[in-house]
């Protein structure tokens, strides 16, 4: 650092986290991969979807939320490979790991980083399935449930996929891993949406938000604990 | 090469004779079950195998913490053994189990929450095997191992939370199980002598395999120590 002023520990961690997000969206903004990647693909599952299971409106209207999540995780992990990738292959992630900064710091700023280019492509997706299976998906709940369900599957995602790059075998990995371990994320997720979607009673509704948000923190404090073992070298 | 210790040796009998023992218990002594005939004769080694795979990864995890705080291979070894263990007795105990509810629930697998949750644990240590596989360096497959079992052994649980939401309609013989679960019998006396028996047997042959796989982590291990003394 050119300063020679020392930081405060706190805010060294808000700038070292700021830092990390900001690197991942304007290198992102520069090459645009990722995010088209992801939004390519997502828009590829639904067309799948749509001549694989021969919709119609009923049925529709049961597995819309399914095929939205099942979209998202599929193309979640395209994203989180490239996320981890690119640290990995020209070396940054061990230009990022000696850097004199907590290193919670680096895992929550990759988790925002991951977030960002998720709710973008879930932002697109969401009219084009509007459009696509008639359906309004712009729904509060609904929303509020992706939010949800997004934070709890980058939380674990990140962590996995900063594991599975270190691995020969890395882009096959994980999805292989991190699917089994997310699954009550996207379980009680889909649950929620389906609800939200049929416009059924919020007392059948709590039940599935308040798992998601324990999840969420579970996950969160897991990988909060575990993280610096991850890039311990 | 150190030989094989004598209390292993005498394990392996033991093992040997209580498993005949408990055939013949399940089998021919125990009394048979009055609505659901013989099939109900699988719960003996259902139940023993869960249990055994369940200690396998409760094994494992508590070994995964103790890695992480220590860095010493030996935890790494017995999680991995511990692992292995519990993958194939948890897969016995879905076989057994799918066989079981053929007749009963006349199908051979339904997306019951436990049923489910053993699946997912299955899957995520087979993947936690996959992960190891991946990585040559040893230290980094020990750091990496324990970590995906502890996160693997939380989700678990969380699984089972999320899908528990829809009834189950899987037994509860022991403790007090759902209204609506199909199959549920009482033990009696003669039952009860044949299970715990089973119990028994499964966990003394569980812990001698587990040593048995310890054993052969540490020669692989030796081995593997003695292969870089000689390269370099």
């Amino acid at each position: 650092m050119a300063k020679k002023r020392k930081p405060s520990s706190q805010t060294s961690f808000w700038r070292a986290l700021s830092a990390v997000v900001w690197k991942d969206i304007s290198a992102e903004w520069r090459s645009r991969e990722m995010f088209s990647a992801m939004l390519i693909f997502s828009l590829l599952v639904a067309f799948i979807f749509n001549f694989s299971l021969d919709l119609n409106p009923k049925t529709q209207r049961e597995i819309t939320a399914g095929m939205l999540w099942v979209t998202f995780a599929f193309a979640g992990t395209l994203g989180l490979n490239r996320s981890m990738a690119i640290e990995k292959d020209r070396g940054c992630l061990d230009g990022l790991l000696l850097a004199p900064v907590d290193r919670s710091a680096i895992y929550f700023g990759k988790v925002i980083g991951n977030l960002v280019f998720m709710f973008s492509v879930e932002a697109i997706v969401l009219p084009l399935f509007s459009i696509f299976y008639n359906v309004n998906l712009f729904n509060p709940g609904l929303l509020l449930v992706i939010l949800l369900g997004s934070v709890g599957y980058v939380v674990v995602g990140t962590l996995i996929a900063t594991m599975t790059v270190q691995t020969r075998t890395r882009d096959v990995l994980l999805p292989i891993l991190l699917f089994p371990v997310v699954l009550p994320v996207i379980a009680s997720a889909v649950r929620a949406s389906t609800f939200f979607l049929q416009g059924q009673a919020m007392d059948l509704i709590w039940p599935n938000i308040n798992l998601l948000i324990a999840f969420d923190v579970i996950y969160i404090a897991l990988a909060y604990m575990v993280f610096d073992y991850v890039v311990e070298e | 090469m150190k030989p094989t210790p004598i209390v292993l040796k005498v394990l392996n009998w033991i093992s040997l004779v209580l498993l005949a023992i408990a055939t013949y218990l399940t089998i021919y002594w125990a009394p048979q079950e009055v609505t659901m005939g013989n099939v109900q004769r699988v719960f003996y080694f259902h139940v023993a195998t869960g249990w055994v795979g369940m200690i396998g990864f409760l094994l494992a995890v508590f070994s995964g913490i103790m890695y992480l705080r220590t860095s010493d291979m030996k935890w790494d070894i017995i999680g991995l053994a511990g692992i292995e263990i519990g993958l194939v007795f948890s897969l016995v105990n879905i076989v057994t189990g799918a066989i079981w509810a053929r007749p009963i629930w006349n199908t051979w697998w339904t997306w019951d929450p436990r049923l489910v949750t053993a699946a997912i644990m299955e899957l995520v240590y087979i993947a936690y095997i996959m992960l190891r596989q991946g990585i040559e360096e040893p230290e980094r497959r020990a750091r990496f191992g324990a970590i995906y079992a502890i996160v693997g052994f939380v989700s678990v649980p969380l699984s089972f939370l999320s899908i528990r939401i829809w009834r189950t309609i899987h037994p509860v013989v022991i403790g007090s199980g759902d209204a609506a679960a199909e199959g549920t019998f009482d033990m009696t006396a003669g039952m009860q002598t044949a299970f715990f028996f089973s119990l028994a047997t499964f966990t003394v042959f569980g812990i001698t395999l587990l040593w048995h796989r310890i054993r052969l982590g540490r020669l692989q291990d030796t081995i593997e120590k003695a292969k870089m003394e000689v390269m370099s």
